[in-house]
């Protein structure tokens, strides 16, 4: 699974790519909590666009950076979620805490 | 009802093996008429049963063995047996709840989402010698149950 952290500004987009199961999730989340530490975030993009799988383990990364930045009172927006990625968000009901938008450029433009 | 068509087969308990063996179930599973979104959730009910050996069977350890067994059965149901000889469950039910974890950093989602894709789950565990998690899709079209 390929990573890029993209800071802008206060915002730090998170692009992954490929299957994100227990094989990657240890470390991306290392890399994201690592970033996270090193840059003042105040709002986090995942953006899943090229994700083509998630179970409970890539799963439990998002949720637990969702978690992180409510703490310091930052948001989270998830972007990009394939049909079949988007079934599995609204299972786990993080759909209900986190926007979930097309693309990035939606954001942006609020 | 008959068995139509079955695999079987044993790997060690590592993270890379996970992939492996929902992309072969996935597979294995496209022989039943069945539509892409069927498989990709077969692919993530195989993916939670396989971590779970690894990560609390195992406990993360690398040298452990984990058998899958798929059947396809005559009445166009597929059929998935999972096993480690891991360290059990001490409390199925308990397990089985949504967002129950044993570990504080997991949400607790994989049997909601093994339920949730499955019409059937029976757990066998008995702690100290291991789990097995079965799980029984339908496939049955209407048009079949007609005819
Ligand atoms: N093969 C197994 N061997 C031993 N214990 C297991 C096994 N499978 C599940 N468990 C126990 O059942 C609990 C619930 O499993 P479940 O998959 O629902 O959640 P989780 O793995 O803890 O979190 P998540 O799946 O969201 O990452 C686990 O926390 C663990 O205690
Ligand atoms: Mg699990």
């Amino acid at each position: 699974m390929d990573i890029e952290l993209k800071m802008i500004r206060n915002t730090l987009i998170i692009r992954l790519k490929g299957e994100f199961d227990m094989l990657q999730a240890e470390k991306i989340r290392r890399q994201i909590d690592d970033k996270l530490q090193e840059e003042q975030v105040h709002n986090l993009i995942f953006n899943l666009e090229k994700v083509s799988f998630v179970d409970s383990s890539g799963l439990g990364v998002i949720i637990g950076r969702y978690k992180k930045m409510k703490e310091k009172d930052g948001s989270m927006y998830i972007v990009g979620a394939q049909p079949v990625v988007e079934k599995i968000l609204s299972l786990s009901g993080i759909n209900k805490l986190v926007p979930l938008f097309k693309n990035e450029q939606q954001i942006t433009k609020i | 009802m008959g068995i139509k068509n079955f695999v079987h087969f044993e790997f060690q308990s590592l993270p890379e093996n996970v992939s492996f063996a929902r992309a072969c179930v996935g597979a294995f599973a496209s022989q039943l008429d069945c539509t892409l979104d069927d498989i990709e959730e077969i692919k993530l009910v195989v993916s939670e049963a396989v971590s779970n050996s690894i990560i609390h069977g195992y406990d993360n350890k690398p040298n452990q063995k984990i058998e899958l067994t798929v059947t396809i059965h005559e009445d166009h149901s597929l059929e998935m047996i999972i096993k480690d000889y891991g360290k059990g469950i001490e409390d199925v039910e308990k397990a089985m709840e949504a967002t129950y974890s044993s570990d504080p950093s997991r949400m607790g989602l994989g049997f909601t989402f093994m339920k949730s894709f499955t019409d059937e789950m029976d757990i066998l565990s008995k702690p100290g010698d291991g789990t097995s998690v079965r799980l029984k899709r339908s496939f049955l079209k209407e048009h079949d149950a007609l005819s």
